[in-house]
């Protein structure tokens, strides 16, 4: 059971020993900026504590495993080199595809575990073929699978999500009967490694070289004023340009070539295509001819309605949506849904 | 779960439990107090320390009573630091970078905070002190020399009696934190000639919370917690009763009961030793191959991150510990590892087994047999 001392994975322990799983708790030590180690929203010295404690409460034995080097060059290296493309990574896909469910599963392996458990809210089904689906959870509102898509068959016949089952307040409800002690931290999607801090301060300490000054432009090539660097700007963003104009300006994309940051009016904000790369399909099975599907842009997005053309064997996907979508963000995952089925998902590539 | 971490603590023997727990509730007593309930309590923990005495070869009031074998070792060096500055207007203090933290962090804080001078011995490759390096160290006006009886790490047994006849020799206050070593070895301090001793009860099924320094009679000491002057004024605190009297029990058992004790884990060990050194490639024993406690065998495994490898055990069902001991995932080679000379790769993968009263041949076999593929299995999972 990976186990952050928050609610979610604590419960998550309590349900699996209900369920008469024989279970031990572990924790990543991940990266942090040295010195801010007490503000990693992921593993705080608290945090770690309070792990411990529901562990020893649990009766099962918990531990710690040093992830700090992997973390520092897969997780924090994609999110510096994403930036650094123009990109805006998402830093979560990795860490969830070579942290949790590669460097952690094989740790809890090798101590002969047969399942790696979390706290995540999505839930698996064996459908009739044997293969196993990824769905998501029960509770719309907190539901994770927009992160998982990127497990395969292989780490899904390894994934157990028991609080997916359930809704949020039933997890409280669960907590507070069992008198858990709790971490004190925020329910927040900042990245942990951030430390609570603004990404931007992050860059401009870890990789000031990314930051490069440009023009900030319209569509008619007229420059606007400077901007601080592509990496300083989200696609969609209004405030903190700096230029004045009589109607508001948006961040309409960032052009990496020229340096230039192009900007304009509402109505020139959205797109109707995307093309996503490095596509995984949990199910095991690429779909290969065009379908319908639920998209998901972002973690917090509701999803919309699109037709998905598959391309390259199910490689990369075309996603053409049946209405223009704000704030598509290079960079971030799309992921397909058929209903609760999580079909597929990818890296953001390009926007049309 | 077998249990092989006898050098981290151990269990309180029922023996020592049965004497402890009357003063808890019916033998109360301050032993400050004039009254009855006060004078029983103070009965106990005369006695105690007279048994005490006995097994240490000295006088009832060179024995002080403390909370642990940290606090012994603190009274120590802050007391006889202070108290020699005072007298001779000592500046130095000499001590290792093996030490128990108790010691090396003390004296360091004695340098940073206090303006003494900290000469730190070198350790040879078995992380022995000499008797030599010792002389050599000495110049200037010494406040104390403290060197540990056996190295909790690493198991290595320092020739303390020759480094007392240096110390007597140039006039200088020895120390020696016996904490790890008085479980096995024989702790008269007339034999050993030291100035004074450190012990601390859960080390030889005692329990934890109560320690003991010997100071010998016209050791300059400055108390370093004042108060209502118990302890001979050196230790001010109402005194912890039960735990006193379970820390003379422990500490009469184990005199008694040594040799055997010894006798019993020795070849145990050394199979242990034996199979690793042969088994398992890459591997080293750490510390003194002979000069080491009976119960106490330490390696260092090369590209083996030692805390996954107790992971590895605790879940194959072993209790053992390493150096670099760390429940927070942020191994870094001790400060033993590096005195030794260990390159990183070889310092963070170290493992001690120490056993103890319950280890049977049974247990060794069923580590010997799991180890070498434990070790493997952490190895591979860094590549």
């Amino acid at each position: 059971m990976a186990m952050s001392g928050g609610v979610d994975s604590s419960v998550a322990a309590i349900l699996l020993k209900q369920q008469g799983y024989d279970v031990a708790g572990m924790m990543l030590r991940l990266w942090s900026e040295p010195g801010k180690e007490d503000s990693n929203r992921c593993c705080t010295p608290d945090a770690m504590s309070v792990a411990r404690r529901v562990a020893a409460r649990l009766d099962i034995p918990f531990y710690v495993i040093d992830a700090k080097d992997i973390f520092r060059q897969k997780v924090v290296g994609y999110f510096l080199e994403g930036y650094a493309i123009g990109e805006t990574p998402n830093p979560c896909l990795i860490c969830n595809r070579q942290i949790r469910w590669e460097f952690l599963l094989n740790h809890a392996l090798s101590l002969d575990a047969d399942f790696l458990a979390t706290g995540h809210y999505a839930r698996t089904i064996a459908d009739q073929d044997g293969r196993i689906q990824l769905l998501r959870a029960v509770d719309p509102a907190k539901d994770q699978s927009y992160i998982l898509h990127v497990l395969t068959q292989e780490k899904l016949a390894r994934a157990l999500f028991p609080v997916g089952d359930y809704q949020k307040a039933d997890i409280r409800r669960i907590a507070a009967e069992f008198n858990l002690p709790a971490a004190t931290r925020h329910d927040s999607q900042d990245l942990c490694f951030l430390a609570g801090e603004d990404y931007r301060e992050f860059l401009k300490r870890n990789s000031p070289e990314i930051l490069v000054p440009g023009n900030i432009t319209n569509k008619a090539g007229q420059v606007l004023g400077r901007h601080s660097g592509l990496a300083n700007y989200t696609i969609g963003q209004r405030k903190g340009l700096g230029i004045s104009s009589p109607v508001p300006l948006y961040v309409v994309s960032k052009e990496k070539a020229s340096n230039n940051l192009l900007v304009g009016g509402s109505e020139e904000l959205g797109a109707l295509e995307l093309l996503a790369v490095s596509v995984n399909w949990p199910g095991g099975n690429p779909l290969k001819t065009p379908f319908k599907a639920h998209v998901k842009c972002r973690y917090t997005d509701r999803g919309s309605l699109a037709e998905v053309h598959p391309q390259d064997d199910g490689e990369k996907v075309l996603i053409v949506f049946d209405e223009a979508q704000r704030d598509i963000t290079p960079g971030q995952a799309a992921v397909f849904y058929n209903g609760d089925v999580v079909l597929g998902g990818g890296v953001i590539q390009s926007t049309r | 779960m077998i249990y092989m971490d006898y050098a981290a603590t151990t269990p309180v023997d029922k023996r020592v439990l049965e004497v402890m727990l009357p003063y808890f509730k019916d033998t109360f007593g301050n032993p400050s107090s004039v009254h009855r309930y006060g004078q029983k309590a103070e009965a106990a923990v005369d006695s105690a320390r007279e048994t005490v005495a006995h097994v240490l070869n000295c006088q009832p009031e060179e024995i002080i009573f403390t909370s642990c074998g940290s606090e012994s070792d603190n009274l120590a060096l802050r007391g006889a630091a202070f108290a020699m500055r005072k007298r001779k207007n000592a500046q130095w203090l000499i001590t290792s970078h093996g030490e128990h933290p108790a010691v090396s962090k003390t004296a360091q804080q004695l340098q940073d905070f206090h303006g003494f001078k900290v000469e730190w011995l070198r350790l040879d490759e078995h992380g022995m002190v000499t008797p030599e390096a010792v002389e050599l160290a000495i110049y200037g006006e010494t406040a104390l020399v403290s060197v540990m009886y056996a190295n909790n790490e690493i198991g290595t047994v320092n020739p303390v009696k020759e480094i007392a006849d240096v110390c007597r020799i140039k006039g200088v206050p020895f120390h020696t934190d016996a904490v790890q070593a008085a479980a096995y070895l024989p702790v008269d301090v007339q034999s050993l000639g030291v100035d004074m001793l450190s012990l601390g009860a859960h080390k030889f099924y005692g329990p934890k919370g109560v320690g003991a320094l010997y100071v010998r009679k016209g050791t300059d000491l400055l108390p370093s917690q004042t108060g209502g002057g118990q302890e001979l004024g050196l230790r001010a605190g109402t005194q912890n009763v039960p735990y006193i009297v379970g820390f003379a029990e422990a500490l009469r058992l184990t005199a008694e009961e040594r040799d055997q004790r010894a006798e019993r884990v020795r070849p145990l060990r050394d199979r242990i030793i034996g199979s690793v050194l042969e088994g398992i490639p890459d591997s080293r024993l750490t510390g003194d191959p002979i000069d080491r406690l009976p119960q106490h065998a330490s390696f260092v495994f090369k590209d083996v991150d030692g805390n996954l490898l107790l992971t590895l055990l605790d879940a194959a069902g072993f209790a053992c510990s390493s150096g670099s001991a760390c429940k927070t995932g942020n191994p870094e080679p001790s400060d033993v590892m590096n005195a030794l000379g260990f390159s990183r790769e070889w310092g963070l993968g170290s493992l001690r087994i120490t056993l103890g009263v319950s280890s049977t041949p049974t247990d060794i076999d069923a580590l010997v047999k799991v180890l070498p593929s434990l070790v493997e299995k952490a190895r591979v999972i860094r590549k």
